[in-house]
């Protein structure tokens, strides 16, 4: 009988060292990095939104500070702690509006919106498999890959009607009194959407569904009255494609035999990269491109120019400051582990880039 | 207040526990009488050495000490009264025990569970019913909570492969192989009928009556057949937390509907050969839970499956050769709905069948008494079709593979040596596109143990093997994921391990058996898999080279108190340096240990018999984990324990054996994720009721 309670004894003790080794759960903290030497404008810094994987739960918002040059990882869940699970599952797009920052977060089905200068939630607005934001006279449309547009007061966030589009639609570009939906249809790959829905803003009605090509997603506008927008292609044997239309006829007036994969335009100049995978080949190609829209002429050459995007695997998010010209640009890597943010000068050059959270992808640009 | 708890999910489920113990109570009364009443066969006495006879076996199972296993390749076994003293409803639950093993569970009765041995991954595992493999060409993975404990004899999971020559060359076709042997009838000379009837109720309002029958048919043929069925409505409470929010929920569309039919024939031939046939069948209709999010605790996703197989082998004994011929059909259909899927349809429905046809012939020569040779050669077909309107660029791939083994083991007094050389061939068909590239590979391996000193207690054993896994269907050929320039990943085991198994006399200890092995195992091309929004979607991930150093001890002990007390333990521990050591573009600065895989980790488990009472504790632990490639705070994820106990009565009633048990799993109620997003259940009650006759 002593070996047995010697055992039990044995066995208890190794159970409390074992049972010892639980960290308590607490509140993942941000981490800082000091990455830019810090400059004074009207912009006062940058936030940047972390996709995170899907069904990770991983999305995380990332501040860059101008005044100081001080990177901030995880700033949400250290801001609000007591919001469950934190920022979500996959936030696909970030935007401020007035004093608000609004976070498009897709797998928890809703628009998180906070204190654009503190960060503070503020409040949350549903919206099913939400995936962009835009904004006109003080409402936020939403598009839902559920085939609509969600259109809440920016006061009351509350949603207060909704616009039927095309299937999945994508991104939104808003010229005078009109929006143009991008829509891809991504949900049927064997029939793809191809059209961009044009809303009169002052109806809140579809007017016209102007054909484009399969697969659309990308969709801005320049100041002379255009829309760019990109076409994905479907993986195969059609290409990715880089489209124009005249917002006066609504009508495509030009296409660019370019792959296209994220398009931000700066005054005259659209800064555009391209990660296009072919199932038939396998290979991954990546491109860099600027072009002139005031000429709709491409420039042929890459908007980094010190040859440093080798270092890049895989670009997923761009940004132009508007003030200086940086150019901001993430890498996702390969999805599961930290991406990573560039930061080139107007002229292409790098200056600095720092770690991120998974799939860096959005910035919103936070004024004075 | 414990209580409440423990009625709770069966009230929900519209009849209270008495109820339900009650009908069985009655029915396991009726079946105990019935022979009783038709006693005329027999007579009494001998029905009465029956009973004593069965009990007696149940206590000396527990107490037997066995001999030493003498495998050149590291292996754990769980069997017979040990395996199901465990509080396990599946062989998953029960692979927790195993040292080097980590179980991915995404939670409760219906959750996948599959099994990584020392972190070489999920698909390079082979698992093998009553010893011919079950495939699953189009993801590799084979869901080990399907198969239920009830009707097994045995879990074995051999490191490397079984240290047979008699065996398929499918069995030395996978860096660890997992068999399992279901139960095979045994009759005593005036036997003709074993039955067991058992009855589970428990927590996520489970119901889980089982049946096994067996009969002897003629002197030189057996048959059994069993089936069970399962249901629960996989509800339980789960908990959220980081220190400032603290939120309860139910997990929900964990629910499971299945049942399995299994009947088999075994004959012996005058020349002692002996022959199986068996047919199996196994149904599910489930739901599945997904990532627990922000904002998204409910899912609507479904999948059924169908597996339906027939296999028959043929076994001669020779003095000088021994034949062995395997032969297999297989038919799986799964489907997978998501109702709530904006594409044109507005849903989601999925089904894919895939087939399987298999044939093996073994030949084994014993050349001198020091040196045997075996050949095996294996054909395999496998076809995956889609079986839903949605055929876009579905290519219908077949695949055609033959094995072809030669292995030679040289064996002396304390000294045995064993080699095989593996060769495969692979051909691939695709109706659509191209398909994969043919493969023509050989592979090794080597294995050996010793006997340092006369007394057999101590062994020294070693392995090396070198094998691949194919890319599945899914990794090749799925649509807008598969890519069919995958290559074959590759794994390199080295292994050196110590057994020592000493048996005492006249002892309070009767025996103690302590094994370690250190191993290290290099992954080439790794292929990880990493869930998306659910669990039938994968994002395929090739992290390149692996790098793993490990070790597993087991210590067992078995111990005599007196007539009525025995008890034993087993302790296992498993150190696991597992390094992702990927080089070139798709490292990571911050990559380090693999997902999911903890440095440490073990189990420990006490068993106590009194007189006719069994009680049992056991304890698992895995410790911390990264989610990710990155080892960063982000993916760090907590370590878990379990402490689970239960109890078990023996009681001989007429020519029946009863046995009653309870347990308690999660006895702390921690909650824990084993796979983010999965939460674990929380503390669960489980009841048995069985009946042999």
């Amino acid at each position: 009988m002593k070996n047995k309670y010697l055992h039990l004894i044995t066995t208890t003790v190794l159970l409390c060292i074992l049972a010892s080794c639980r960290k308590d759960g607490g509140q993942l903290p941000s981490e800082e990095e000091q990455v830019g030497g810090g400059s004074t404008g009207k912009i006062k810094g940058l936030y940047v939104v972390n996709e995170g994987n899907m069904g990770s739960n991983k999305a995380s918002l990332d501040y860059y500070d101008y005044a100081t040059g001080i990177y901030k990882r995880n700033l949400f869940g250290e801001t609000n702690p007591g919001i469950v699970l934190g920022l979500g599952d996959v936030a696909t797009d970030v935007a401020i509006y007035g004093a608000k920052m609004y976070v498009a977060v897709n797998g928890s089905n809703l628009v998180e919106v906070m204190n654009a200068r503190t960060a503070k939630h503020i409040n949350t607005i549903k919206v099913p498999n939400c995936r962009y934001l835009k904004f006109y006279q003080n409402k936020v449309y939403v598009t839902s890959y559920d085939g609509y547009i969600a259109v809440a007061d920016t006061g009351s966030l509350t949603v207060q009607t909704t616009i039927k589009v095309g299937r999945q639609p994508e991104q939104m570009a808003v010229v005078g009194t009109k929006m143009y939906v991008a829509n891809s249809g991504g949900y049927t790959p064997s029939n793809y959407d191809r059209t961009v829905s044009v809303i009169d803003l002052n109806t809140s009605t579809v007017i016209k569904n102007i054909e484009v090509a399969i697969n659309l997603d990308h969709i801005v506008a320049d100041q002379y009255g255009d829309v760019y927008v990109t076409s994905r292609g479907d993986y195969y044997n059609i290409s990715s494609k880089l489209f124009v239309i005249d917002t006066k006829t609504d009508a495509v007036k030009k296409q660019f035999d370019i792959p296209a994969g994220e398009i931000a335009i700066n005054n005259d100049l659209a800064y555009i990269y391209s990660v296009e995978f072919n199932y038939n080949t396998g290979v991954n190609k990546t491109s860099y491109t600027l072009l002139d829209v005031k000429t709709e002429t491409l420039l042929n050459r890459s908007f980094i120019t010190d040859g440093t995007e080798k270092d890049i695997k895989t670009p997923y998010g761009l940004a132009i400051d508007p003030i200086s010209e940086d150019i901001y640009l993430t890498d996702a890597r390969d999805y599961v582990s930290s991406g990573m943010l560039y930061c080139y000068d107007k002229t292409g050059r790098k200056k600095w880039s720092v770690t991120t959270g998974d799939i860096p992808a959005h910035f919103a640009f936070l004024y004075q | 207040m414990k209580l409440t708890v423990l009625f709770t999910p069966l009230k929900r489920s519209g009849h209270g526990l008495p109820f339900q113990f009650a009908v069985a109570l009655f029915a396991a009364a009726l079946w105990c009488y019935a022979p009783a009443l038709a006693q005329v066969k027999k007579p009494v006495n001998s029905q009465n050495s029956d009973t004593t006879r069965t009990l007696k076996e149940v206590q000396i199972n527990a107490k037997r000490a066995t001999v030493p296993n003498i495998s050149p390749t590291s292996v754990q076994v769980l069997k017979g009264g040990e395996l199901q003293r465990l509080n396990s409803l599946s062989v998953a639950d029960a692979l927790r025990y195993f040292a080097g093993v980590q179980l991915k569970d995404y939670g409760g009765i219906g959750g996948l569970k599959t099994v990584n041995v020392r972190s070489l991954g999920t698909n390079h595992t082979g698992v093998f019913y009553d010893g011919v493999a079950i495939g699953n060409a189009q993801n590799g993975q084979t869901d080990l909570g399907r198969f239920s404990l009830d009707n097994l004899e045995a879990v074995e999971l051999y490191n490397g492969q079984k240290s047979s020559l008699l065996q398929p060359a499918r069995a030395y076709a996978s860096a660890s192989t997992l068999y399992l042997q279901s139960k095979q009838p045994h009759f005593s000379n005036n036997e003709r009928t074993h039955a067991r009837v058992s009855l589970r109720s428990g927590s996520f309002g489970l119901i889980n009556p089982a049946l096994l029958l067996e009969q002897k048919l003629s002197n030189t043929v057996s048959g059994s057949f069993s089936t069970e069925w399962i249901k629960a409505n996989g509800r339980y409470k789960f908990r959220e937390t980081n220190g400032t929010y603290d939120t309860s929920a139910t997990r929900t569309n964990a629910d499971i509907d299945a049942y399995r039919l299994e009947a088999g024939l075994n004959g012996t031939r005058p020349d002692s050969s002996t022959w199986t046939v068996k047919a199996y069948l196994y149904h599910s209709n489930r739901g599945l839970p997904g990532a627990i999010v922000r904002g998204r605790f409910d899912y609507a996703e479904r999948q059924w499956d169908n597996n339906f197989f027939i296999q028959t082998s043929y076994k001669t004994a020779g003095k000088y050769y021994n034949l062995l011929i395997n032969g297999k059909y297989a038919n799986d259909f799964t489907r997978y709905l998501n109702p709530q899927y904006s594409n044109i349809n507005g849903y989601l429905d999925n089904r894919y069948r895939q087939q399987e046809a298999y044939l093996s012939a073994v030949n084994l020569f014993h050349v001198v008494p020091q040196l045997d040779v075996s050949l095996a050669t294996d054909l395999q077909y496998n076809v995956l079709k889609k079986l839903d309107a949605d055929q876009y660029r579905f290519v219908y791939p077949e695949r055609y593979t033959m094995l072809n083994a030669f292995s030679a083991e040289y064996h002396i007094a304390r000294f045995k040596l064993q080699g095989t050389i593996l060769n495969t061939l692979v051909k691939e068909q695709v109706k659509l596109y191209s398909g994969a590239a043919n493969r023509n590979i050989f592979s090794p391996s080597l294995s050996a143990i010793w006997q340092p000193f006369k007394s057999n207690d101590l062994h020294l054993r070693g392995f090396y093997k070198h094998i691949f896994r194919m890319p599945t269907f899914n990794d090749l050929y799925y649509t807008l994921i598969g890519n069919t320039s995958l290559n074959p990943e590759y794994t390199t085991q080295y292994d050196a391990g110590i057994t020592y198994h000493k048996l005492f006399e006249h002892q309070h200890l009767q025996k103690l058996s302590v094994e370690s092995d250190v191993y290290y195992n290099r992954v080439k091309d790794k292929i990880v898999a990493i869930p998306t929004t659910n669990l039938f979607r994968w994002t395929m991930l090739n992290i390149g080279l692996a790098d793993i150093r490990g070790m597993d001890l087991s210590i067992k002990t078995t111990w005599y108190g007196n007539q009525k007390l025995s008890w034993h333990t087993g302790v296992n521990y498993t150190y696991q340096n597992a390094r992702d050591v990927t080089r070139g573009a798709d490292s990571s600065p911050l990559q380090g240990q693999i997902p999911y895989v903890p440095k440490h980790s073990g189990s420990a488990i006490v068993g106590l018999d009194v007189s006719r009472l069994q009680l049992n504790y056991s304890f698992i632990y895995t410790g911390e984990r990264y989610n990710a490639k990155d080892n960063i705070a982000a993916n760090y994820v907590q370590p878990w324990y379990t402490h689970d106990v239960s109890a078990s009565w023996l009681q001989g009633y007429h020519s029946c054996q009863l046995k009653f048990s309870g347990e308690i799993n999660n006895l702390i109620n921690q909650n824990y994720d084993v796979v983010i997003g999965y939460p674990m259940p929380g503390r669960s009650y489980r009841f048995t009721l069985s009946i042999s006759y």
